[in-house]
C-alpha cells in the first residue's frame, strides 16, 4: 500500500512538471532571457555583433551614466512624482473609504463606487486623449471654467512648473476610487461591538473614528505603503498587477518642453534605448534602477511578512 | 435613529463631497461625449460643454469609415480572443501544482521562486526588445500574446484560492483514480468560479488596454491593435486624421470631434464588461491584504 502511494505521488509529480512546462519555457524566454541580456550593460553593444560578439567595456557605461548631467535631475523628478503619488494614493483612498463607510449600505454608496472606480479600468492612452483635450489652454473645458472665474489659462501639460503636479493629480483621479476598495473592505470587517463599547464609554463620533477605526485601518495602510515602496523609481504610486509604473502616463502626456521636470527614469531609458540606439547606456540605467527597486520591494515584502503576516506566496 | 444637528450637518457635508468627487469623474467624459456628437463649427466656437450642440453622428460615421480603425479594432478583438484563453490556461495549469504543499510536490518551492522573482526583478526594456526581435516576432501577432502569456500576479491569486479548497475532496477523487488534470478541471476550477471570473475580466481589460507592446513591437502601423493606433492618432498632437479624401466631412467633423468619437468607440468594450467587473473587483483589489 505504501509503495503504491509513493508510485502515485511520483506519477502526480511528473504530471505537475508537465503542467508547469509551457509557462516555464515562456518565462525563461521572455523574463530570464532579458535578465541574461543585462550583460550588455557591461558591453559596447552592437545589434550586429549580438550579446556574444560585442566588446566588453567593464563598468564604463556605469561611469558614463553617473556623469550624465541630467541623471540626478531625472532621478529627482521621478522621486518627487513617486512620493506624492504614493502618499496621495494612501491618504485619499482612506478618506474616501471613511466617508463611504459613513453613508452606510445604500444605493447612493453603490453609485458613488461605480462612478469613482471606473477610470481605473481605462488605459492611459484613452485618458491621455481625454486630458489633452480638457486641459488644453485654448479649447479645453478646464481652462474655460477657470476663464469664467477670471483666471488666466494654465498650461497644465506644457508648463514645466505645472507638469509634475498635473501627473500626480491625474493619477490620483484615476486610482483613488479603486484604491479605496481595500480600506472599505477592512472597515466593514471591524467588529461593531467595538463601536458599541466606545459609545458606552462616552466616545463621540470623532473619538470613535480616532480610537476604533484608525487603529483598525493602520495595518492595511502600512501594508499598502510597504507594498508600494518598490514602485518609487517608476514614478508609480499604486500597487497593480504589472508592478505600477508612471511610464504609460508620462510617456503619453509629456513633450520636450517639460523634460526638465517631467522626464523620469523609464522615459529616459526608452528614449536612449529605443529611439537613440544607445542600447548599453539605457540598459545600464535600467539595471541600476531594477536592483534598487528589487531591494526596496524585498524590504517592503519582508516587513509586510514580519509585521503583518502578509504572505504573497 | 435620532441624529443630532451636528450629525446631520456632517451627513450632508459628507454626501456633498462624495457627489463632487463623482462629478469630477463624470464631467470630463460628458464633455468629450458632447464634443463627439457636436458639429465642428460649434466645437471650435467653444459652445460645447456638457450637451451636444448641433447634434450630428458624422464624427462616428467618419471614424467608422476609416479602414485603419477597423483593422486595429479587429486586431484588438483577436488579441482578447486568443490572449485571454492563453492566459487562463497557463494560470490554471501553473496555479494547481503551486497550491500543493512541499510534501505533496517536492519542487513546489523552487517553481514558486522561479515565477515570483520575475515580479521583483526584470532585465528591462532594451534586452527584452532585442530578445523579441531575435525571435523574429517583430510585426507578428504572437508578439502581442506570448510575452504577456504568463500573468504571475494572477497565478499567485489563483494559487491562494486553490489552497483554500478542502483537501478531503481531492483525496476522495484520488481514491477514485482521478489524475491531477481531472482533479484540477472537475474539482478545483468549479469551486473557484468567482476567482476565475475575476481573473478572466482582469485579463480581458489588460489585453484590451495594452498599447505599448503593439507600438514598439509592430513596425507596420497595419499591425497595430486599437490602443496603439489610438496612441499614434490621439496622443501625438501633431498627427491629423483627416486628409483631402475626406472632403465630404470637412464642414461638420474636425480632428477634435473625430478623436473624441474614436476614444468612445474604444472605451465601449470596457463599459460593456464593467458591470461584471464591478461584481468581482473587490476580490482583485484586496488580495491577501484583508484577513477574513
Amino acid at each position: 500500500m505504501r509503495k503504491e502511494n509513493r508510485n502515485l505521488k511520483q506519477a502526480n509529480s511528473r504530471t505537475y512538471h508537465l503542467m508547469l512546462l509551457p509557462a516555464v519555457i515562456l518565462v525563461i524566454i521572455f523574463n530570464y532571457g532579458p535578465m541574461a541580456g543585462l550583460v550588455m550593460a557591461f558591453q559596447d553593444f552592437s545589434p550586429r555583433k549580438g550579446f556574444l560578439g560585442s566588446d566588453f567595456v567593464g563598468l564604463e557605461n556605469f561611469r558614463y551614466i553617473f556623469s550624465l548631467p541630467n541623471l540626478w535631475q531625472v532621478v529627482g523628478n521621478t522621486l518627487l512624482i513617486s512620493v506624492f503619488k504614493i502618499l496621495g494614493n494612501i491618504v485619499f483612498p482612506v478618506l474616501i473609504a471613511l466617508m463611504l463607510n459613513e453613508v452606510g449600505r445604500s444605493g447612493f454608496r453603490k453609485s458613488v463606487q461605480t462612478i469613482i472606480n471606473f477610470p481605473h479600468f481605462l488605459s492611459w492612452v484613452i485618458l491621455s486623449g481625454l486630458f489633452i483635450d480638457i486641459l488644453s489652454p485654448s479649447e479645453g473645458i478646464v481652462n474655460k471654467a477657470l476663464g469664467a472665474l477670471g483666471i488666466d489659462p494654465v498650461y497644465f501639460l506644457g508648463d514645466k512648473a505645472w507638469f509634475p503636479y498635473t501627473m500626480i493629480i491625474t493619477d490620483l483621479w484615476k486610482e483613488v476610487g479603486y484604491g479605496s476598495i481595500v480600506y472599505l473592505a477592512t472597515l466593514t470587517a471591524i467588529d461593531p461591538t467595538l463601536y458599541e463599547a466606545a459609545q458606552i464609554d462616552g466616545a463621540g463620533r470623532i473619538r470613535q473614528t480616532l480610537s476604533v477605526t484608525m487603529p483598525a485601518l493602520m495595518p492595511t495602510i502600512l501594508l499598502m505603503f510597504m507594498l508600494s515602496l518598490g514602485s518609487i523609481l517608476n514614478a508609480g504610486g499604486t500597487l497593480s498587477a504589472s508592478g505600477s509604473s508612471g511610464f504609460e502616463q508620462i510617456y503619453n502626456l509629456y513633450s520636450p518642453q517639460v523634460y526638465e521636470t517631467g522626464d523620469i527614469l523609464e522615459t529616459l531609458v526608452f528614449r536612449l534605448g529605443l529611439e537613440n540606439g544607445q542600447y548599453s547606456i539605457a540598459t545600464a540605467i535600467g539595471m541600476v534602477k531594477s536592483i534598487i527597486a528589487m531591494a526596496l520591494m524585498s524590504f517592503g515584502y519582508w516587513v509586510a511578512k514580519k509585521r503583518f503576516n502578509y504572505q504573497i506566496l | 435613529m435620532h441624529l443630532s444637528k451636528q450629525q446631520k450637518i456632517f451627513r450632508i457635508f459628507n454626501c456633498v463631497i462624495l457627489s463632487i468627487l463623482c462629478l469630477s469623474c463624470i464631467l470630463p467624459f460628458l464633455n468629450l461625449l458632447a464634443i463627439s456628437f457636436s458639429s465642428s463649427p460649434q466645437v471650435a466656437a467653444g459652445n460645447v460643454s456638457f450637451w451636444p450642440e448641433d447634434f450630428t453622428l458624422k464624427s462616428y460615421k467618419f471614424v467608422l469609415s476609416k479602414s485603419e480603425f477597423y483593422r486595429a479594432f479587429f486586431i484588438s478583438v483577436m488579441k482578447v480572443l486568443v490572449g485571454v484563453p492563453v492566459n487562463m490556461i497557463i494560470t490554471l495549469l501553473v496555479a494547481y501544482p503551486l497550491s500543493k504543499t512541499k510534501a505533496e510536490f517536492r519542487s513546489r518551492n523552487f517553481y514558486m521562486w522561479f515565477f515570483v522573482i520575475t515580479m521583483v526583478f526584470s532585465g528591462g526594456l532594451v534586452p527584452w526588445y532585442i530578445i523579441i526581435s531575435k525571435l523574429h516576432l517583430i510585426d507578428s501577432f504572437w508578439a502581442l500574446i506570448l510575452p504577456v502569456a504568463v500573468p504571475v500576479y494572477n497565478i499567485v491569486m489563483l494559487t491562494n484560492a486553490f489552497k483554500d479548497v478542502p483537501k478531503g475532496l481531492e483525496e476522495a477523487a484520488l481514491i477514485d483514480g482521478a489524475g491531477p488534470l481531472t482533479i484540477l478541471f472537475r474539482i478545483y476550477a468549479p469551486l473557484c468560479k468567482a476567482m476565475l471570473a475575476t481573473l478572466v475580466l482582469f485579463s480581458i481589460v489588460s489585453h484590451w488596454n495594452s498599447w505599448f507592446e503593439g507600438l514598439i513591437l509592430m513596425n507596420r502601423p497595419d499591425n497595430y491593435p486599437l490602443q496603439s493606433y489610438l496612441q499614434t492618432v490621439v496622443v501625438n498632437r501633431d498627427v491629423t486624421l483627416m486628409s483631402n479624401s475626406d472632403l465630404q466631412y470637412f464642414n461638420v467633423v474636425s480632428d477634435r470631434t473625430s478623436k473624441a468619437a474614436q476614444m468612445f468607440v474604444a472605451t465601449l468594450p470596457v463599459i460593456i464588461v464593467y458591470p461584471f467587473l464591478q461584481k468581482y473587483f473587490t476580490t482583485g483589489a484586496t488580495v491577501g491584504a484583508v484577513k477574513e
